[in-house]
């Protein structure tokens, strides 16, 4: 693994000054990302600043309802705790559900939400990719695109989907980002951190040089809801999801008063499917309501010659996924 | 981690003091040369066997040179002063500077769990670790699992159950499998075990007799404790 400066930071602000405004400087919190991509040497940070010892740890329930999760709260920390089983059951059910149990005891909240895509075009440093290099194409179009290829918010220029379960949930839930940067302190909302392709798949996130996630705030939970996360994989673990589903709805007797979806496994970024809630909201628990939804989550998608089948898999995943909730 | 050295031994005669470690043979090997190893394999085990596992003294580096860091590990309860470059790996530090090889490499990419060992009692995979950012933790290989020849409830389950074929991943097994069976949150039945256990891959397919030799290692700490 090639070499950089290190510097392990004491404070937010400390940890913001060490790294710059340089681009060609990195954070470290859990590195499950980070040293694996240094090691196969996609990224190459001269600097490398540790934020562990930062005291961004906790989980807090704040006065609104919202609950404010520090940006190095581990995955499994974050899964096992009571109020986010209790309250956020889709949450802890997607974190559960990816990667490994020594690899979540590793990876945090905010390295989570920064982790990079799977697609091995972009991983094996040889083929033309146009996040690794802006402006060489994308072999995965005309190449083998079947499991970490999207069918939702693709571009001509990529189509590597992002591969995080517990992103889809956030996505679900509604969430604001806080980052700490060279110019202060702001806030991003959760469903306009990760950009599209587009014309610039280099550019991944809405976070400036130099800035530094410090936490994830929930929206308060939905009253009287109920959620769950269903992943469909090549295998019962340990696997990105093909396709997955988030879902948070309310009931009134057998109608739907509130619903929120969010799929995983099928778009470039965390995808909220907005017109498929409006679809739900005010209707009978039916399948017929489940598939019309459903029907209308992929009216845009982009099948490639080998991820057609995602399209009807991410239908079943939301009909699934509602009809275990409002059984 | 104490919990860890009361076993009552039940079930671990067959391993017995001139029963050597894998790691402790090769080195008598070397050691005995020319005269061990026209011997019979038994008498080369027996012959093995009389010597004691070198202890891991404690390291001191002194000063670092330029460009290195000086960090505290303790590892099984040693503690180590080391001077690391910033892109030193945790498993490459134990297992090249303090000749810890008991923690294997396998992929190198956090893919295939052959590294993992305790942090703080945490599970974690070492290769995606770097030295520097454990300063001053507190870690647990393999090496540190026995009480001398008493080997660790999970150790002689795996032994009794002939967890293993080739043995590469054995001991990244082992760690997973302490690890879990002292979490509370991970539950007892089959399935639950597989699923925590999946970032663990065993090439040779033994994961039958892992899940045997963990669920009975259950039952063994739980009789210890």
């Amino acid at each position: 693994m090639h070499n950089f400066d290190y510097a392990r930071a004491d404070s937010t602000r400390q940890a913001v000054s060490s790294h710059g405004p340089d681009k060609q400087a990195a954070y470290l919190a859990g590195g499950t990302t980070l040293l694996d991509l240094v090691k196969i040497d996609i990224m190459r940070p001269e600097q490398v600043v540790d934020i562990n010892r930062l005291d961004l740890k906790r989980i807090e329930t704040l006065n609104d309802g919202r609950t404010r999760i520090g940006a190095l709260v581990t995955n499994t920390a974050l899964a096992r705790d009571e109020r986010i089983a209790s309250d956020y059951a889709v949450l802890s059910e997607a974190l559960l559900s990816g990667a490994t149990t020594q690899l979540r005891n590793k990876a945090t909240t905010a390295g989570n939400v920064m982790q990079r895509v799977r697609c091995p075009y972009f991983r094996d440093g040889v083929s033309n990719c146009n996040k690794r290099e802006p402006g060489s194409g994308c072999a995965a179009i005309e190449g083998h695109n079947r499991s970490v290829h999207a069918v939702l918010g693709t571009s001509e220029h990529c189509i590597a989907t992002h591969p995080s379960d517990m992103c889809v949930a956030m996505a679900a839930i509604g969430a604001t980002i806080t980052v700490e940067g060279p110019e202060g302190q702001r806030e991003i909302d959760f469903l306009d951190f990760h950009l599209l392709p587009g014309d610039t798949p280099e550019r991944e996130h809405a976070l400036k040089p130099g800035e530094l996630i410090t936490h994830v705030t929930l929206d308060a939970p939905l009253d009287n809801s109920r959620s769950h996360y269903l992943k469909l994989r090549d295998r019962a673990s340990y696997q990105f999801a093909l396709a997955s589903s988030a879902v948070i709805v309310t009931l009134e007797g057998d109608t739907i008063t509130d619903a929120r979806v969010a799929l995983g496994g099928v778009g470039t970024r965390p995808w909220r499917a907005h017109e498929a809630e409006a679809a739900l909201k005010g209707q009978k628990a039916t399948e017929a309501t489940f598939q019309k939804a459903a029907g209308i989550a992929f009216k845009s998608a982009t099948p490639y010659a080998h991820n057609a089948f995602k399209i009807p898999l991410g239908q079943q995943a939301i009909v699934r996924n509602l009809t275990t909730l409002t059984a | 981690m104490s919990d860890h050295h009361k076993g009552d031994g039940s079930g671990v005669e067959t391993f017995d003091a001139r029963s050597p470690s894998r790691r402790r043979f090769l080195k008598s090997m070397g050691a005995s040369g020319l005269a061990a190893a026209t011997a019979p394999a038994w008498a080369q085990i027996a012959q093995a066997g009389q010597s004691q596992a070198e202890p891991v003294e404690p390291r001191d580096d002194g000063a670092p040179a330029e460009g290195e860091q000086q960090i505290r590990l303790t590892v099984n309860g040693v503690e180590h002063t080391l001077n690391v470059t910033p892109n030193a790996v945790l498993l490459d530090v134990l297992r090249d500077r303090l000749e810890l090889t008991g923690t294997k490499k396998g992929c190198d990419q956090g893919q295939c769990g052959a590294c993992t060992l305790l942090v703080n009692d945490t599970a974690i995979n070492s290769c995606l670790s770097l030295a520097v950012s454990h300063d001053g933790d507190e870690i647990t290989t393999i090496e540190g699992l026995s009480n001398g020849d008493d080997l660790h409830p999970v150790q002689a389950a795996f032994w009794e159950h002939d967890a293993y074929q080739c043995g590469y991943c054995t001991s990244g097994q082992i760690m997973s499998a302490v690890a879990i069976l002292n979490d509370d949150n991970i539950g007892s039945d089959d399935a639950s075990v597989r699923e925590a256990m999946s970032g663990n891959i065993c090439r040779c397919g033994a994961y039958k007799n892992i899940l045997a030799a963990v669920q009975d290692a259950r039952g063994r700490m739980k009789g210890a404790s």
